[in-house]
């Protein structure tokens, strides 16, 4: 089912450099991450994505070393890490809170984890002076961390955590703590920093547009299990279960059956629409079971006030909301059904002649823009 | 109108709370200080107070007059020296021993389990709950010849003879780390509840090994806790009367002992306020250091 589309992958496939064989672990009986395996290439950036409670965090612990897994392995560069304790472990983390130690310098805490490893002190001096450099922190060198703000911080714990040229580079939601405006920009910077260096990165975040804009692959996770893997356009564009469709970003989603299923399109019925959906392509499915969903993103929805000519991809409905949100109005429209659809309509005429509330509305569809689903 | 009378009285309630504490001062601290230090330049006289006025009002002139003889005669009598230094001395050693072993306490307390913290709390509060004088006379019953422990090893045939422990410094030493360990333990564990435990994950990650981390940076993070603790035992442990007057023996000298003789045994004032004023003296060194440290630590914070 799965369409491959032509991804701008910014990484070719490369060999994995850490690979998570089934691994699972339970809280006092419960699944925190449940039987996941997971391969991150070498050089890529790949992001966890999922709610609170999904389980990604632990995963991203476990392999940082923090919590030992109740079952499974951890490979790194095939070297099995599992019984590693975190400070043999040759990865590095960037916390949330970025753990700067509050006694020590800028200085002295990019110089910490060098210290470990027994430099010489004209070896650190010069790692040092080259990460400040990276992170442009040369002038705040001497600052305890109290006195930098909350950007500064981060590149300072980015600096901190690159310091030791790790072999893998791990992020726990890195723009946690940042206000939106900062986040935007850091989130661009922080990929330019990593891809200057090459590390491999694996972060963990539960904002979708974060994950989008920095990882070449994304992972969705849901009550411990990996849903689905791909890059971003993969995910928003195929997604594989009505959770992946509804986790990024939002989507309309009706309940049918198939009632044709040709080689070059497919039919499926639904009761929540005045006309039957036809997608453009076969679906493939076994017909023994065709109750589906079909899933269609609110920016494919469009909106109109005649009825279109088509026999299919199209309801009518009722403007039930409009949310104006500058680049693009959000209509809400209520299907006779009773279900609401969302369809966005960008605002590129200063004023134009949208539907308004309660107007009487046509939604439709290109039929390559449906999406069927199984679960 | 009624907006001035609520800044008034406003005014009026913020006054009086400020100004409570500074009365509370003012009456038990800076006129019993006057008073120690007017007796200090004093003379001694066999008389009721036993001590000539320093002002004398008479012929017209008023008469200030301010005798130095007290504390030059505490430079005179090697007596003193020696007590303050000896004092200084029991009072260092006491508190570092209580460190030494309040502070795994505190940092266990710290580490405990979150619903064990309160019962841990409560055990180092517990023995406060009685009398200060009972709990040092039971050390007393523990610590003596006769005592529980000497009875004990000897019954169980370690030792034929008692080891003397009572009347010594080390009997000092058991009253002191004993009485004043809450005093230390509870600043330490005050400081070490909110360590951030991420700053250890982020040690162990960049490589560093638990006890390292625990030297590079629980123990620095905890320096103020540490301090705190040391001066809450060891400025009123330097002026300990009762510890040394139940435990100690004859050859255990401390300034709390030397002033309650020229008090009551010598009955001289004059020397004894003298005595305590250069005590407070030598004190105030360290709260000033104290303080400083504090508020540096606020400025940080």
């Amino acid at each position: 089912m799965t369409v491959d589309v032509d991804t701008p992958s910014r990484q070719p496939e490369k060999p994995a450099i850490l690979q998570v064989q089934t691994i699972t672990k339970t809280f006092d009986g419960v699944y925190a991450v449940d039987d996941v395996s997971l391969d991150i290439r070498k050089g890529e950036i790949f992001a966890l994505l999922g709610g609170s409670g999904s389980g990604k965090s632990t995963l991203l612990r476990m392999i940082a070393g923090f919590e030992k897994p109740t079952s499974g392995r951890i490979l790194l560069d095939g070297q099995d890490i599992t019984d590693l304790p975190p400070y043999q472990r040759p990865v590095n983390m960037m916390f949330q809170s970025y753990a700067l130690f509050p006694h020590m310098n800028v200085e002295q805490n990019i110089a910490f984890g060098l210290k470990q490893d027994g430099l010489s002190k004209s070896e650190i001096k010069a790692r040092v002076e080259e990460m400040l450099n990276l992170v442009h922190m040369t002038q705040y060198a001497r600052r305890k961390p109290h006195q930098l703000s909350g950007g500064q911080r981060q590149r300072v714990a980015l600096a901190r955590s690159l310091a030791k040229k790790p072999q893998m580079l791990l992020l726990d939601e890195p723009m946690g703590a940042l206000d939106k405006k900062l986040r935007t920009q850091m989130q661009l910077e922080l990929v330019n920093i990593i891809e200057d260096v090459g590390v491999t990165c694996l972060m963990v975040t539960h904002d979708q547009e974060e994950a989008m804009t920095m990882a070449d692959r994304i992972g969705i996770m849901d009550h411990g299990e990996i849903v689905q893997t791909g890059s971003p356009k993969d995910i928003y564009e195929s997604p594989n279960s009505r959770m992946t469709a509804e986790f990024i970003g939002s989507c309309n989603i009706f309940e049918g059956s198939i009632v044709t299923d040709e080689a070059d399109h497919a039919v499926i019925e639904s009761h929540l629409l005045d006309a039957p959906v036809r997608i453009g392509h076969g679906i493939a499915t076994n017909l023994e079971n065709p109750q589906v969903w079909v899933a269609v993103r609110p920016e494919k929805t469009m909106l109109q006030h005649s009825k279109p000519a088509s026999n299919e991809n199209w309801s009518s409905g009722v403007v039930d909301d409009i949310a104006y949100l500058g680049t693009h109005s959000v209509y809400y429209v209520r299907l006779p059904s009773g279900q609401v659809v969302q369809s966005t309509m960008v605002n590129s005429e200063r004023h134009s002649h949208h539907p308004t509330w309660n107007d009487q509305v046509y939604v439709c569809w290109d039929e390559s823009s449906p999406v069927v689903l199984n679960q | 109108m009624s907006a001035f009378v609520q800044r008034l009285s406003g005014s009026l309630g913020r006054r009086t709370l400020i100004g409570i504490p500074f009365l509370w001062l003012l009456l038990f601290f800076l006129i019993p200080f006057a008073i120690v230090l007017k007796i200090s330049f004093a003379e001694m006289q066999i008389s009721i107070p036993p001590y000539s006025s320093v002002v004398e009002y008479a012929d017209e002139s008023l008469n200030i007059v301010l005798n130095l003889g007290n504390y030059l005669f505490l430079l005179d009598d090697d007596l003193y020296a020696a007590a303050y230094l000896s004092s200084i001395q029991i009072a260092l050693n006491a508190t570092l021993m209580a460190l030494l072993l309040g502070y795994p306490m505190a940092y266990a307390m710290a580490r405990a389990p979150a619903h064990m913290q309160t019962t841990l709390l409560l055990l180092i509060l517990l023995p406060s709950w009685t009398s200060f004088l009972i709990r040092i006379y039971a050390w007393m019953g523990l610590l003596s010849n006769k005592g529980l422990i000497n009875n004990a090893l000897i019954s169980l045939g370690v030792i034929t003879d008692p080891i003397p422990m009572m009347n010594t410094n080390f009997a000092v030493y058991i009253g002191m780390v004993y009485a004043y360990l809450p005093f230390v333990i509870l600043p330490i564990y005050a400081n070490l509840i909110k360590h951030d435990q991420s700053l250890l994950e982020a040690a162990a990650d960049l490589g560093c090994p638990p006890w390292k981390a625990f030297l590079t940076i629980t123990l620095p993070l905890s320096k103020a806790g540490i301090l705190a603790g040391f001066m809450l035992m060891f400025i009123p442990a330097v002026g300990e009367f009762v510890i040394p007057e139940l435990l100690g023996g004859p050859d255990t000298l401390m300034i709390g002992k030397v002033l309650w003789q020229e008090f009551f045994n010598n009955r001289d004032w004059p020397v004894a306020a003298s005595l305590a004023m250069v005590m407070l003296l030598l004190l105030i060194i360290p709260i000033m250091i104290f303080h400083r440290q504090q508020a540096k630590e606020l400025e940080a914070a």
